[in-house]
């Protein structure tokens, strides 16, 4: 069943869709009201990573960089050296992609106050293509020392994730996606970063037990596989880690000791995301099967949101089909 | 524009002369690090944090200080020598350079040292904290005399983040970003003419809105004058290209480009033997031909 705080009309038709940027453009706005120091850098990307929301409510705290995101990373450091919470948003690929040595180096090394937000993460990007699909960002950020990364569901979360990446004191990296995706909190969820929220809770009734660990925006391909298997008969539960770094390990301990099988669905490649990170803990822990789902060591390509989900098997279909496979 | 009386300037470079000695106890103690920068920035340091920079080596923190960016993160000896002398930390520290548990890591790391401004080393991004720094600076205090100063090597200018904070610095207008080339004309794997020609610097640099002004490095009243000028730019970023002669200081390594990375003791034999290289460098700079007592501090 789902959890109470959801919203009602998720795996139906009626639910919303909206892109989670949107979500971080309106929580950045929020956080510039409440904090003066708040300031947002772009890289001719504002519009689409919606950073012109608070560039239109603070434009003396805006900063046009031009396609410079090497040199936006390593500004924004100078300018948390000052007592400023920069906010710096590209698409995922070029930021931190590009800019992965200055990210490191200026900003978590030095322990800078910089928030960086990656968009149009993932193959969801569409008919762009691979040059723009961000596959590899929760891995490359997961590795650096002091590295807080988010990958928030919707756009109610990302709104969330933004506020509560404010008020943290030092570098955090927040993961969207460009396509409009369903609406699956509500304003009533809980956020915390760190903390992992139990979605979905399997049916006490059924003997087999999977237990699916979904982070971003396929949170809702995952409730709707789970709700399918469930009437087939398989006890499914959905744990949603927005935070993939730090990991939470009690919700994981209790996770694990509750299900046969564990099953990890991202945006990502599965080498060094969310199923990297929890076969790291579980393997030392509570060793048990993990079956990955995610891109498979390969690149993206151009194609509708829709097909290119289905093609690397992350659609709800191709979830229950390698779930039912597997049990 | 500040003037700098002679008994000042000898004063300076006596504390250069000090600075240098200290660079090399720290290289031989370390048994790696980089030589030339250091050697030929020693004069350029002497005159920023004994007379120039508004700071407080008793208070690090305190706010209204003057920023000091060492872009080119290699040359520290000089800035940890100089901090030192200047009184962040005692000088004794300086011997443990590069060592396990050190505050002065082989790079400069942030929040290892108080007074360190930024962690550098990777080329090119030290440039753009120091465009950060003035333009956060800037939206707080427009008409701010708080100076944001980086230093930066030449080679260094080969790294393309160089330009797009310079383009960014540009932009702004930022008066209060002031920048230092240390033009030694050499870098690890040969001349910069070979490596990367670089000229016309000054072109480069205008192209991009840059005040630009040309000393000798070496001449303590010209590279004051040309801060003092840098000061009082107003609408534009300043930098002062300062012509340096590498490993300045101690002659048998002067201009050679193969000290850039290698400390004394394991340098090109060509005019010392690497057993004697610390000693007559030392021994050089003690005397420098009795043209400078150097100070007891």
């Amino acid at each position: 069943m789902f959890a109470e705080h959801l919203d009602k009309k998720i795996c139906t038709t009626e639910v919303d869709r909206v892109p989670n940027r949107n979500g971080y453009g309106e929580g950045l706005k929020k956080a510039g009201e409440i904090d003066q120091n708040i300031v947002a850098l772009s890289a001719d990307l504002t519009g689409s990573t919606r950073t012109n929301i608070f560039a239109e409510a603070f434009p003396e705290r805006f900063v046009q960089v031009g396609i410079a995101e090497q040199n936006m990373a390593s500004v924004a450091s100078g300018m948390a050296a000052m007592g400023k919470v920069p906010f710096i948003a590209s698409y995922a690929m070029f930021s931190p992609g590009r800019s992965w040595e200055q990210v490191r180096t200026t900003i978590a090394y030095n322990e800078s106050n910089v928030k960086i937000i990656g968009a149009h993460a993932g193959v969801s990007v569409g008919p762009d293509g691979a040059t723009h699909q961000a596959i590899e960002d929760m891995a490359i950020m997961r590795v650096i020392p002091n590295m807080v990364v988010l990958a928030p569901c919707d756009a109610i979360e990302a709104r969330k994730a933004t506020l509560a990446a404010a008020e943290y004191v030092g570098p955090v990296y927040i993961r969207l996606a460009r396509d409009k995706t369903p609406v699956v909190t509500t304003d009533e969820s809980p956020f915390e970063i760190g903390k992992a929220e139990l979605f979905m809770k399997k049916d006490a009734a059924h003997k087999k037990t999977v237990g699916i660990i979904v982070t971003g925006v396929l949170a809702h391909n995952a409730l709707t596989a789970a709700q399918k298997l469930q009437e087939e008969g398989v006890g499914v539960s959905v744990l949603h880690m927005a935070t993939i770094k730090p990991l939470d390990t009690k919700a994981l301990d209790t996770f694990a000791s509750e299900h046969d099988i564990l099953v990890t669905v991202e945006e990502h490649q599965v080498a060094g995301g969310l199923g990297s990170a929890v076969a790291e803990y579980i393997s030392q822990t509570n060793p048990k099967k993990i079956i990955p789902i995610g891109i498979h060591d390969e690149f993206g390509q151009s194609g509708e949101p829709e097909e290119l989900l289905a093609h690397y098997g992350l659609d709800s279909d191709s979830i229950i089909q390698i779930i039912r496979d597997t049990i | 524009m500040y003037y700098i009386s002679n008994p000042e300037i000898k004063n300076l470079e006596s504390k250069a002369n000090d600075i240098r000695q200290s660079v090399i106890e720290m290289l031989v103690a370390a048994g790696s690090g980089h030589t030339a920068g250091p050697l030929d920035m020693a004069d350029i340091f002497s005159l920023l944090y004994f007379s120039v920079l508004k700071h407080d080596p008793k208070n690090p923190d305190w706010e209204d200080r003057d920023r000091v960016v060492l872009s080119a993160g290699h040359i520290c000896p000089v800035l940890y020598a100089t901090m030192a002398h200047a009184g962040y930390f005692p000088v004794d520290e300086l011997l443990t350079l590069r060592k396990l548990g050190t505050r002065l890591q082989g790079h400069p790391h942030r929040t290892a040292l108080p007074g360190l401004e930024t962690s550098s080393g990777p080329l090119g991004s030290g440039l753009s904290q120091a465009v950060g720094m003035a333009l956060a600076e800037r939206m707080d205090n427009p008409y701010t005399s708080k100076f944001i100063y980086c230093i930066t090597g030449d080679g260094e200018l080969n790294e393309g983040q160089i330009w797009e904070a310079a383009m960014l610095a540009g932009k702004e207008q930022l008066h209060n970003l002031v920048v230092i080339v240390d033009r030694n004309a050499i870098q690890i794997d040969g001349y910069t003419k070979a490596v990367m020609p670089l000229e016309s610097l000054r072109d480069k640099f205008e192209s991009f809105n840059f005040d630009v002004q040309e000393v000798d490095g070496h001449n303590i009243r010209m590279v004051n004058d040309a801060i003092g000028k840098a000061q009082s730019v107003y609408g534009q970023p300043s930098v002062i290209i300062a012509h340096t002669i590498a490993s300045k200081g101690v002659d048998v390594f002067e201009r050679d480009f193969r000290w850039h990375g290698n400390p004394p003791g394991k340098g090109p034999e060509d005019r010392v033997p690497k057993g004697e290289q610390a000693e007559v460098a030392l021994e050089k700079l003690r005397t420098l031909g009795g043209l400078i007592t150097p100070s007891d501090s």
